[in-house]
């Protein structure tokens, strides 16, 4: 018999397994499900870039493509950004195409930590942040985002967690799974701690498309002097519907770039052509379905808030993302007692707060990239488990 | 016409009536981000004008009985010198089978919706009743076979949306 744990890399056997799979698990079991737990929009990728990649095939152009992304693409990219954010970034040197926001951030990760540095990561927030750092043999700082600052992060929450060994703030806003979004007030605030203590930040922009009211996205890299500072992540998956394509970027300093593509170079040689070819068609002429999809997203978004506070699990009203992050402690529940229950009871998926980060405890995020008809139907189930719950 | 404008947030409202009649004002009130009474107010006035005609179920009778048809006929039409095709038109509407009629460009003038209990019940129908009717100079019956989508509802959808529940990514 092998011994096989000898064998296995360390911080990688450390990392535990989510919590939030086990959930999966049970739902499958279970007929006539409505999921609102799942990251992804209910959109299929809008008919032209579709197209655009059956196009491709059908001419054969089914070759790598240069390990940093096509120059089309990146020079697509750099306008985009420009158009919509307010930074450019020099196509040649400063973009790197990757297999979905998730590689960027680990190349990002893996690129800039030695071991022992210490990574600041605001909780409750996507659940790979951590993992990854450890696997690079960092330190997760979990940092805690608080419902009374609207889950906000303030310079006062970074500065309590800061230590002299502390490099890199992630920054994950729009924010998953809380619905928060920083304005550019915030991010000035923010911004002067990052110079203040010479640190780096990975800003995780995946869901900037999505806002929600009348003020856009700001990315911190707009903020003067923390373009040098910053990586900035985005995708397609989110804004694009584009999530089985699997196609991200990061922008930043050439220097770290440079970094990042030798590590993608080496791991995984480039991101996919069909993919790279129908995101040049996604730039170019996709602002209207992503206008579209963000409508109905509001629509779904407002919907949710207003029962979810009239059934009294309140709900701080989120500005981005596709998650409202309701208050269950109302009801006298721990968040996977009441995520299980609910899920036993009525067949409604969410996913509890907790997954997402300990702070995260007495919430649950339930995910609106589904139909109005099964929204809908899931609000009437909840207040039903909600009056039964009452009764017993 | 009056010169009613139809505004932002009443284009937004036609498309959720559109979408889901049933929605209460309470829920299209949250969903828009305006009072409910403004939503009564506003469905009210939209009914008035004409705008909202009605409200119907999306039914697939074919499901209840196999033999139910629907056809599209395609008339070849004479106009009348002073009402063009408006007067054959008004005729037409009148029959019950008839669930449209439309006037169209093209090869043909008019196009007429059946509803019948049968194809022979439709076919029977055209040559009886329609292309009797003076000014039609020619029919054509064309019998829809399977729905696949109708008013924006997929109907005989083989592949099946996958579930999603067995995804695990966030």
């Amino acid at each position: 018999m092998i011994n096989y744990d000898k064998f296995l890399n360390r911080e990688l056997s450390n990392v535990k397994p989510s919590g939030i799979r086990r959930f999966f698990d049970i739902a499958s079991e279970i007929d006539d499900v409505i999921s609102l737990s799942i990251g992804e929009p209910d959109f299929t990728t809008p008919w032209h870039i579709r197209e655009t990649g059956i196009d491709t095939l059908e001419k054969g152009k089914t070759w790598y493509s240069p390990n940093r992304g096509f120059a089309d693409l990146r020079e697509e990219i750099s306008r985009w950004f420009t158009r919509k954010y307010d930074v450019t970034y020099d196509p040649a040197t400063d973009i790197l195409v990757t297999v979905g926001g998730s590689e960027a951030i680990d190349l990002a990760l893996r690129a800039l930590i030695n071991e022992g540095d210490e990574v600041l990561i605001p909780v409750p927030s996507f659940v790979c942040y951590t993992p990854l750092t450890e696997v690079a043999k960092g330190v997760s700082v979990p940092v805690e985002t608080k419902a009374e600052n609207n889950f906000r992060l303030t310079a006062e929450d970074i500065r309590s967690h800061i230590t002299p060994k502390t490099k890199l703030l992630v920054l994950p806003f729009p924010n998953n799974p809380t619905g928060a979004i920083m304005r550019r007030e915030h991010l000035e605030e923010i911004a002067k701690v990052i110079e203040e203590h010479d640190l780096l930040v990975i800003s995780d922009e995946l869901y900037s498309e999505l806002t929600y009211g009348s003020e856009q996205h700001v990315t911190i890299a707009s903020v003067p002097g923390m373009k040098e500072r910053t990586i900035v992540i985005n995708g397609f998956s989110k804004a694009f519907a584009m999530t089985g394509w699997r196609l991200g970027m990061a922008l930043g300093p050439k220097e770290i770039i440079t970094q990042m593509t030798k590590l993608h170079q080496y791991g995984i040689m480039s991101a996919p052509s069909v993919a790279q070819y129908a995101a040049i068609e996604a730039l170019k002429h996709g602002d209207k379905d992503i206008e579209y999809m963000r409508d109905q997203y509001d629509i779904r978004r407002r919907l949710l808030v207003k029962t979810f506070n009239q059934l009294g699990l309140t709900c701080f009203e989120p500005e981005g993302a596709f998650y409202v992050f309701p208050d269950i402690r109302s009801t006298g529940l721990d968040s996977e007692t009441f995520c299980e229950k609910l899920l036993y009871a009525k067949h409604v998926a969410v996913v509890p707060g907790n997954a997402f980060g300990d702070c995260g405890e007495g919430f649950v995020r339930v995910a609106y990239a589904n139909s109005l008809a099964n929204i809908k139907e899931a609000l009437k189930r909840i207040a039903e488990f909600l009056e039964e719950l009452k009764t017993q | 016409m009056s010169n009613f404008t139809v505004t932002a947030t009443d284009k937004k409202l036609l498309d959720l009536l559109a979408t889901d009649a049933k929605l209460t004002h309470d829920q299209l009130a949250a969903m828009l981000g305006v009072a409910e009474a403004e939503v009564s107010e506003r469905i009210a006035v939209l009914e008035a004008e004409g705008i909202i005609k009605g409200y119907q179920a999306v039914i697939d009778w074919e499901a209840i009985d196999a033999n139910k048809a629907t056809a599209l006929i395609q008339l070849k039409v004479t106009p009348e010198p002073d009402q063009g095709f408006d007067k054959l038109a008004h005729r037409i509407m009148q029959f019950e089978e008839v669930e449209g009629v439309y006037l169209m460009s093209g090869g043909y003038d008019l196009t007429v919706i059946i509803q019948g209990q049968s194809m022979r019940d439709i076919a029977l129908f055209v040559a009886r009743r329609l292309s009797t009717l003076e000014g039609v100079q020619g029919t054509g019956t064309h019998f829809i076979l399977s729905r696949y989508k109708d008013r924006n509802v997929i109907y005989h959808d083989e592949e099946q949306k996958e579930t999603r529940s067995n995804v695990f990514y966030d």
